[in-house]
Parts: C-alpha cells; sequence; structure tokens
C-alpha cells in the first residue's frame, strides 16, 4: 500500500513537470528574449521602439526585454542558463566579458552585424575569440569625473584646469570641500570597498596594473600599484577626501563634491538639483589617460532560436539603430563617434564634454580589468584587500598578500 | 466490511499526505540525490559541458586551503549563535513568565521581529550598523567612538550574531515561556517547603523540567545557523577577509558566482554531512539530559 501510495505520488509529479516541458516548435511564432542590467524607463522606452519596429517587419517575432538587478546581472544569467532557462540574447558586463566570450558560450556575430568596418579596434578587442567577434560591444563608456560645482562654490574652492587638474589638486579640493561643507568628497561611485576594479580610474594613472597583459602575473605587488595604492589610502584616511569604508554617499543625490563614473550616468542629472561639470579623469603621475567600461551584447548558443536572435541583433545594433542608442551608450561604430553626432542624442552634455570625456576617452582608452576567472579573482582580491581599509595599514605587505592569493589562479 | 472501511480510511489519509510528500519529493529527496550525482561531476554551465570526474570535487575539497577558515567561520557563528540565542531567550522567558503588570507588552516587543521580513530586518540593520550609521551616531552623543561594525575583522561577525539573535530570539522565547507554565506549581511548592533557594530551585525542577525544550530550541537554532545566507549576503558578503564567510556563503560563491556547480554540489554535501551528524549527535544526547526520555 505504502509502496503504491508512494508510486502515485511520483507518478502525480512527473506529470506536473512533464507540463512545463514543452519547447518552441522550429516554426511559428518566435519570442526572443533579451536579458539587460537597465530597467530606466528611458532605456527600456527605446528598446521597446526598436523591438516594435522590427516586429512590424516580422510580425512572427515578438521581443521580450528582461531587466536583471545590475549588481547580481552575472550570477542571475548563469543560474537561468544552469536553469536551462538560456536567454537568446543577454548584455554581458565587461568583468565577466572573458568568461563568456572563451567559454563558448556565445555564438560567433560576424555575420549578424551591419558595416564591421566601423567598429573601433579598441572596442572590439574583448569581445574578440580568434578573429571572430563573439559579442557586440554596444556600450563603451569612458570613466569621467562629476563634479557639484555648487559645493565647490559653496566650500570657496575652483576645479583645477588645464595641466592643473591632476590627481594631487583633486584630492586637495575634494578634502577641502569635504571638510567646509560637512559633505563627502570624491566618491569613486559603485566601489563601496567591494568592487575594487572601480578603482581602476585611479590606479590607471600611476600606470598600475593587476594583472599582465597576458593575465598571467599578479601586478598587485608592483611599484605602481603601490605608489597609487598609497595615495589611494592616504586620500581615504589621511586626507579624508575619499569617504571611508561603510560610509553611504550618493553624488547625484549632492552628498559629495565629486565623483568617478561613467558618462552614461548623466542621465541621473536630468533634473539636477544643483550645477555639475563633467570633466576627463585627471592626469597622474604617468600624464593623461583614460579608462573604459563597456558592455556587450550577444547571442546565446543555448538560446532556443539562435538564427532568429542573430537577426535581430543585426537590426538592434546596426547603423540607424546605434545612433539612437548613442544617448546612452556611446556607440562603436567610428562614424558615429564624432561630438556634433553624439551632440544631437545627448543634451545634458556640451560638445566640448563630448569630445574631451566620451571621444577622446574611446580613442585613448584602456578597458576595466577582467580575467577569464573573473569572478573568483575579484572575489580573492576583494578579501586580500580588506585589511589594507584601515588607518595605518601597511600598504605594500597588503597587496603582497592580494598576490599571494590570486597568483595560484592566475598561473592556471 | 470492516477491511474496506479501513482500507478506505487509509487511502483518505494518503490523499492528505500526498501534497506534502509531493513537495518532499520534488524539492527535498530528488534535489538531494542530484546533489551528489553532481558532485562527481564538473559541471561548466557557460560551455554547457558535464563531465563525470569521480572523486575530484572531492580531493579539491580536502587540498582547498579556504575549507578550514570557513568552517571555522561557520563553528564560530553556530556556537555563538546557539550559546546568545538560547540563553537570552531562556532569560527573557523566565523575566516574562512572571506575574507583573506589562509582561505582555514585552513579550510582544520580543517576539515581534520574528515576524518581520528577515531581508528587510537585516537590511535595516545594515544602515544602523554602517560607519555613519544610527549606532555610531548614538555612541557619539554619549562621548563614545564606535568601531566600523561590519568592517573589522572582531566585530562583524559579532555583528551579524547580534542581529540574528535579535531576529529569532523571540520565537525559542515563547518556547521556553510555554514549557515555564507546564512546570506543576505544586513542585516548586515544595522545593521552597524543603528550603531550597531560587537558584537549587531554577536547577533542580525547572532546567529538568523544560529540557525536551531545551532540545528543541538548540536542534531548531544549530541547524538554523548553519543554513544562514541572507544575513552574511546583505550584511558583509563574507567579509572582512573570509571572517564572514560562513559554508553556506562559500558554496553559494563556488556555484553562483564562479560557476563551479559540481564544487558546489560537493560543499553541499558536506554541509549535508554535518547537519545530519549534528542532529544524530543531539538525538542520542537527549536521552541522556532529557528529563521525560529516560
Amino acid at each position: 500500500m505504502k509502496l503504491r501510495a508512494a508510486i502515485a505520488s511520483i507518478v502525480l509529479l512527473v506529470s506536473i513537470t512533464a507540463c512545463g516541458n514543452s519547447q518552441d516548435g522550429g516554426s511559428g511564432p518566435v519570442t526572443l528574449r533579451m536579458t539587460t542590467w537597465s530597467a530606466n524607463e528611458a532605456h527600456v522606452k527605446l528598446f521597446t521602439e526598436i523591438a516594435a519596429e522590427y516586429t512590424q517587419a516580422h510580425p512572427d517575432v515578438t521581443i521580450k526585454f528582461d531587466a536583471l538587478p545590475v549588481d547580481t546581472y552575472t550570477t542571475t544569467l548563469t543560474t537561468q542558463i544552469a536553469g536551462g532557462n538560456a536567454p537568446d540574447l543577454a548584455w554581458i558586463l565587461e568583468g565577466a566579458a572573458p568568461d563568456f566570450v572563451s567559454s563558448g558560450a556565445l555564438a560567433p556575430v560576424d555575420d549578424a552585424i551591419e558595416n564591421p568596418a566601423e567598429l573601433a579596434p579598441s572596442a572590439t578587442a574583448l569581445w574578440k575569440q580568434d578573429g571572430k567577434l563573439i559579442a557586440y560591444p554596444f556600450s563603451t563608456s569612458p570613466f569621467g569625473v562629476f563634479v557639484n560645482t555648487d559645493l565647490l562654490t559653496q566650500a570657496g574652492q575652483t576645479l583645477p584646469t588645464g595641466d592643473d587638474w591632476t590627481w594631487d589638486n583633486a584630492v586637495a579640493v575634494a578634502a577641502a570641500t569635504a571638510a567646509r561643507t560637512g559633505k563627502q568628497g570624491l566618491v569613486p561611485r559603485d566601489f563601496d570597498y567591494k568592487d575594487w576594479t572601480n578603482l581602476a580610474p585611479i590606479f590607471d594613472g600611476w600606470g598600475a596594473q593587476a594583472w599582465s597583459a597576458d593575465g598571467k602575473t599578479c601586478g598587485f605587488d608592483q611599484q605602481p600599484m603601490i605608489d597609487a595604492m598609497t595615495f589611494i589610502h592616504q586620500a581615504i584616511f589621511s586626507k579624508k577626501a575619499i569617504p571611508g569604508p561603510g560610509v553611504a554617499a550618493d553624488f547625484f543625490a549632492g552628498e559629495s563634491a565629486m565623483t568617478i563614473t561613467q558618462i552614461s550616468r548623466a542621465s541621473l542629472l536630468k533634473d539636477g538639483k544643483f550645477k555639475w561639470a563633467l570633466v576627463p579623469l585627471p592626469a597622474g603621475p604617468k600624464g593623461k589617460y583614460s579608462v573604459i567600461g563597456q558592455g556587450g551584447v550577444g547571442v546565446m548558443k543555448q538560446g532556443k532560436h539562435v538564427d532568429a536572435a542573430k537577426d535581430f541583433l543585426k537590426f538592434f545594433t546596426g547603423d540607424a539603430n546605434s545612433a539612437k542608442l548613442a544617448q546612452f551608450f556611446p556607440p562603436p561604430r567610428t562614424p558615429q563617434l564624432t561630438a556634433d553626432t553624439l551632440a544631437k542624442s545627448n543634451p545634458l552634455l556640451s560638445k566640448e564634454q563630448l569630445q574631451s570625456v566620451v571621444i577622446d576617452g574611446i580613442s585613448n582608452g584602456v578597458v576595466k580589468p577582467s580575467h577569464a576567472d573573473n569572478a573568483q579573482i575579484s572575489q580573492a582580491v576583494r578579501s586580500a584587500l580588506d585589511p589594507m581599509w584601515k588607518d595605518g595599514a601597511d600598504v605594500p605587505a597588503v597587496l603582497k598578500s592580494v598576490c599571494t592569493a590570486i597568483q595560484p589562479v592566475l598561473a592556471k | 466490511m470492516t477491511s474496506a472501511i479501513k482500507r478506505q480510511d487509509r487511502l483518505t489519509a494518503y490523499a492528505f499526505i500526498a501534497p506534502q510528500l509531493a513537495g518532499t519529493v520534488a524539492f527535498v529527496l530528488i534535489p538531494l540525490v542530484l546533489v551528489f550525482w553532481y558532485s562527481l561531476h564538473e559541471w561548466n554551465v557557460l560551455a554547457n559541458t558535464f563531465t563525470f570526474t569521480g572523486a575530484d570535487n572531492y580531493r579539491q575539497l580536502a587540498d582547498d586551503p579556504n575549507v578550514p577558515k570557513v568552517l571555522l567561520a561557520t563553528l564560530f557563528f553556530s556556537a555563538g549563535l546557539v550559546v546568545v540565542n538560547l540563553s537570552l531567550a531562556l532569560l527573557l522567558a523566565v523575566l516574562l513568565n512572571q506575574k507583573l503588570r506589562g509582561t505582555t507588552v514585552f513579550r510582544v516587543m520580543f517576539f515581534s521581529p520574528v515576524v518581520v521580513s528577515l531581508v528587510a530586518w537585516t537590511i535595516v540593520w545594515r544602515f544602523m550598523l554602517q560607519d555613519n550609521g544610527g549606532i555610531n551616531a548614538f555612541l557619539n552623543a554619549v562621548g563614545l567612538d564606535g568601531p566600523n561594525w561590519l568592517r573589522s575583522g572582531g566585530t562583524a561577525m559579532a555583528a551579524v550574531i547580534v542581529v540574528q539573535v535579535l531576529k529569532n530570539v523571540g520565537l525559542n522565547m515563547v518556547l521556553f515561556l510555554a514549557a515555564l507554565q507546564g512546570v506543576p506549581p505544586e513542585l516548586y511548592e515544595a522545593a521552597r517547603t524543603d528550603g531550597a533557594n531560587a537558584w537549587t530551585v531554577f536547577r533542580r525542577i525547572t532546567l529538568p523540567l523544560i529540557s525536551p525544550t531545551i532540545l528543541l530550541t538548540s536542534i531548531i537554532t544549530v541547524v538554523g545557523s548553519l543554513q544562514v545566507f541572507a544575513q552574511i549576503a546583505v550584511l558583509t558578503e563574507g567579509g572582512p577577509g573570509t571572517s564572514t564567510t560562513v559554508l553556506v556563503y562559500y558554496l553559494y560563491q563556488q556555484a553562483f558566482q564562479f560557476h563551479a556547480f559540481g564544487y558546489g554540489a560537493t560543499l553541499s554535501v558536506l554541509l549535508f554531512l554535518i547537519v545530519l551528524a549534528l542532529t544524530v549527535f543531539q538525538w542520542q544526547l537527549r536521552k541522556r539530559w532529557v528529563f521525560h526520555e529516560s
């Protein structure tokens, strides 16, 4: 009797699971799902418009945009893939790019890109494998410094310009403004003493590298990194220019004098309650430089409609739509990278700001650090860096311990 | 006839437990077997490969330099939680078992966090515990300089334990209260007549009579402490360093952040064995110290 009941329950269960198992056939109506990390209303509106236009020409195709939270984006995406629910198209964060590009999770998209010759080589470098384009870098967004000029004025400070725009002066102004206004000074956005890759816009100014170009050798214990991290440590703990660990301050809510972030954040200043400026990263000991963050979009091999997804990708990233997307995401297409073109779709930024931060930034920029074992290495670096975030820490010793922690993984 | 009725009864009983059984089979038993199976494989989700590797993951487990640290953090968390939670719950229950005015208000006050959403509770505490948060502002006001609770190795684990104790102490308190009220008053009277002082009464009468509840609450608390995840994810993300990386959080990192699902499954097997061993151990122990069972 017990056995029969047990079998009955299992049969019941199997029949329930079987219901959810039906797959879309090869032909007939197709629904494509694209995962993104932006639920920003203006972004979603534009995506939906582009999708509607595509559906007009392809009535049997529906496009669904699935916005996932950015801080757990890659984890959620991977879990969906593991659960057999891979999206057809997915945005990929630059940190996860090497992992996605090298694993074979994405279908090559060379035949799904309009005028591929237009793409800037610095923009596609991260997204290529064996000469094939694995994902399209729809957003190549340089880091700049947003400045709350109202707060500076209130503190009797002026923003250094030209050759005076150096890290030393930036930190001095930030510290003075923080001291006189009771607000915070300079916030490396999204760093929060966890995502150390958001310190790259500072340490690159010292020529410091997290690891060598081939990804095999740790760079944290090298002199440029020691100098850069010592500078950052002093800016936090002696000069009080950067808010300490556990202190929350949002530049866009007027809580700090400056923030280092990507220009795509300018949309947060739409109804700004203060006067602001956008300037390139200050010069470091190695002179002028720029750092870019990227987002790619790829076609998942494990998705159900690879060909249909490629066709939509071609439409989504073609010249016309690339120009529309440029108002939020600086495009990789060189003909569109002119101050005039970008100004049309970026009403918040002046032509001068677009030229100095965006266009010059993309052509000279170094991409933020990433690695094939990115999540594991980033976590190990984060843990090993933790002892540095207190007053009086031995910076070179901590950096040495970072290399001890990650060298075995790098050398793999 | 009788057997037909019995049969009918049995079927009805099975029909009633079928939904629960189906849930247990689908979400506990099948995953349990699958986890063992996965732990023998290297599963790369992105490359869509699933390769049998035998005991490789278990060898990796034995060699993983992080595992001792993680187990130590887990032990520290569980021991701290159980000791603080049970003693505080018992103390509160004894205090609130008095026939005084206002005890109901206090009972409600201590129990209410139990019904608050865990994540909401933890997020509020994160704001309170950050360097410029509520707790340090209060300490500042009375002339003290509070530490950076969630960022220093010494205080981060203590903070996580306290946040978790305050969340759940009410549940154990209510269980203890019910047990205390089940102790027959005549035993207390007899003891007092014999000249026993308050401490002797508590140790010789109260404790033995509520020992089944102590066993129950300690099992619930120990097993619960091994499952702690949201609190760590929200408050410290396992830091600073790896000081608050407990086993569940470590297996989450391996499986979902580093995409090592096979190794993550191996860590779940380890967790399963630890929980199983602890439960069996406590169950055996009951014969020695639980009053009703002897």
